[in-house]
């Protein structure tokens, strides 16, 4: 790696620098760069992240918790100062309120089916109609486990939440709130910790799905002060197969555990099983311990930052690929606040005149773009806007302007191939 | 691939040899100079594959594995298979053509033999093959051979 800057100090924000630690970004496909446009379906990986997880493998792989020898210490002691991490990073209180998980998906199956002992046929399940089926499909088999009746939460015009329609939502006191964090689809943010505090005052459980959110925002879970908040290793720069699940301690404790087995009791005996403590009273079976490793590398890469500049960085780029996708014309853009209070957070929502969202992610493809075409795993939000699918350009902590002007030269092209 | 025998098929007599020019539309997109000149070629080939009427546009005609719509039928006439399909995408429709110019009016035998992944290698779209695309080009052409082999009627 060459350095382009001899006095570091005289420049506190080198952009490329960053970019630089991520090394599948610098391949070429066909005759062109590839421009990745596709984070918020998985962010790519740093060095850093890659390099701990071979060194789990080369060095310290173990099974964690039976720690009778060397090997098994160092991996237990890994795994669980990644708990600590993870609890420092979304500012958790303690660190056995973070439960390690396969993805938020698992994560909020997690919650609807510990919760299921807790719900009686008259309940009230509310869901953001801007809602991953991650957090839709669990809370609708509660819902038929249960007889608990399910209600979304509408959107205005805008695509916003609906807050007066919440309000009203909230009076028939819902047992419990599932809400995103950040639209995975069209990159909305919720005013999550108002909505938050009003489903309190309603005395709901609260579900937040941050997947979206916490490689973007600065995530305070005891400020939010939700009962769950939930997320994934892989589009926060770290591994697939690894996710959050945080949960208030009293609330955590009240789940029946989905996964049964290993690690997760005190005593068993052919009579009765004792279940053993949390964290580890909801990790059943040796967990993803490379993953997890991989995690606590992400976090400690994220944590080397400086948040403000990348926060100012995402939030230019963002501006800028609005306004560049709304120059190039013919482009229709979703989930853009009308009073433009927001700046949407890591995606774009867009189609292309009346052309087909699969034609257009056909063409971009032929240039090396990734994005994401299609109903983006929210079919309700589709729905409600009227759309088959759309196109869906997202950034990461990597993403520069050269990408974003990449990616709407490649547009045109595909604008003068379809108009 | 989830295809299940659809209900309503349409009138026997829609199911007719492609017209010529599509079948020599095919050789515009081998002789492609570059991408765009491929793919405004795909486009072209899909206007000209006959459409579907709105009403056959039905849910157990839908190949499944396709992010857009793509409907499928199939005929028998004197041991040859005829197909009819559209979709709501363009590229998607023109692919679907291309795979109709080597299936249309073929025995069981002719489509049995038809090395798919080779017709679109010459054609230099392997690419789009692949079983992992949303375009479902995989699906329909296991879909056409499944009709053939009467797995599904």
């Amino acid at each position: 790696m060459k350095s382009t800057s001899p006095i570091p100090s005289q420049a506190p924000f080198d952009h490329q620098a960053i970019r630089d630690q991520f090394p599948a970004l610098k391949q070429t496909i066909g005759d062109h760069h590839l421009c990745y446009l596709d984070t918020a379906a998985t962010s790519q990986k740093p060095q850093a992240v890659i390099d701990a997880m071979n060194e789990y493998y080369q060095l310290n792989n173990a099974n964690v918790h039976r720690a009778a020898h060397q090997l098994s210490t160092r991996a237990t002691q890994q795994y669980e100062a990644v708990r600590q991490q993870v609890a420092h990073f979304i500012n958790a209180s303690k660190s056995q309120e973070i439960i390690f998980t396969h993805g938020t998906t698992e994560s909020i199956n997690m919650v609807a089916y510990g919760l299921t002992p807790q719900f009686t046929p008259n309940d009230i399940i509310l869901i953001d109609t801007a809602a991953h089926h991650a957090n839709i499909v669990p809370w609708q088999e509660l819902a038929k486990r249960s007889g608990a009746t399910i209600k979304p939460i509408p959107l205005t015009a805008d695509a916003q939440l609906d807050i007066k329609a919440y309000e009203q939502l909230l009076q028939a006191k819902p047992k419990l709130v599932a809400l995103c964090h950040v639209s995975n689809a069209l990159g909305t943010v919720n005013p999550i910790n108002d909505l938050i505090a009003m489903a309190k005052n309603a005395g709901a459980l609260t579900l937040v799905d941050g997947a979206q959110a916490v490689a973007h925002l600065d995530v305070d879970v005891q400020n939010t002060d939700c009962d769950f908040y939930v997320f994934s290793g892989h589009k926060m720069y770290g591994p697939t197969g690894v996710g959050i699940l945080y949960g208030r301690f009293e609330q955590l404790n009240t789940l029946t555990p989905m996964l049964t087995g290993g690690e997760m009791i005190k005593t068993v005996s052919f009579d009765r099983t004792e279940y053993g403590e949390l964290p580890n009273r909801l990790e059943a079976g040796t967990p993803a311990i490379a993953e997890v490793i991989g995690l606590g590398a992400a976090i400690s890469f994220l944590h080397g930052l400086p948040r403000e500049h990348i926060h100012a960085h995402e939030q230019k780029l963002m501006q800028y690929l609005q306004a560049q996708l709304l120059n190039l014309g013919d482009v229709s853009l979703y989930g853009i606040a009308n009073d433009k209070r927001q700046i949407n957070v890591g995606s774009v929502a867009f189609n292309l005149a009346g052309e087909h969202h699969q034609d257009v992610g056909i063409l971009l493809d032929q240039q090396a773009i990734a994005v994401r075409c299609g109903h983006h795993c929210a079919m309700p939000l589709m729905n409600e806007l009227n759309l088959a699918g759309c196109c869906r350009a997202s950034i990461g902590i990597y993403t520069n302007k050269h990408d974003i002007d990449q990616f709407i030269q490649a547009l045109n092209t595909v604008k003068e191939l379809l108009l | 691939m989830t295809l299940i025998s659809p209900k309503n098929i349409p009138d026997s007599q829609l199911f007719t040899d492609l017209p010529a020019d599509v079948i020599a539309a095919v050789n515009h997109i081998e002789q492609a100079k570059n991408w765009q000149d491929k793919y405004r070629h795909i486009m072209l080939l899909g206007k000209q594959l006959p459409t579907l009427a709105d009403n056959f546009k039905q849910a157990d005609a839908q190949v499944k594995g396709c992010e857009s719509q793509a409907w499928l039928y199939h005929h028998q006439l004197n041991g040859q298979h005829y197909y009819l399909a559209d979709s709501d995408a363009r590229i998607v429709k023109g692919l679907i053509a291309i795979l109709l110019v080597a299936n249309q009016g073929k025995t069981t035998e002719q489509i049995n033999q038809f090395d798919v992944s080779h017709y679109f290698d010459t054609l230099g779209l392997s690419g789009q093959l692949s079983p992992s695309r949303t375009n479902g080009l995989a699906a329909l052409a296991n879909a056409i051979k499944l009709y053939a082999n009467g797995v599904i009627t």
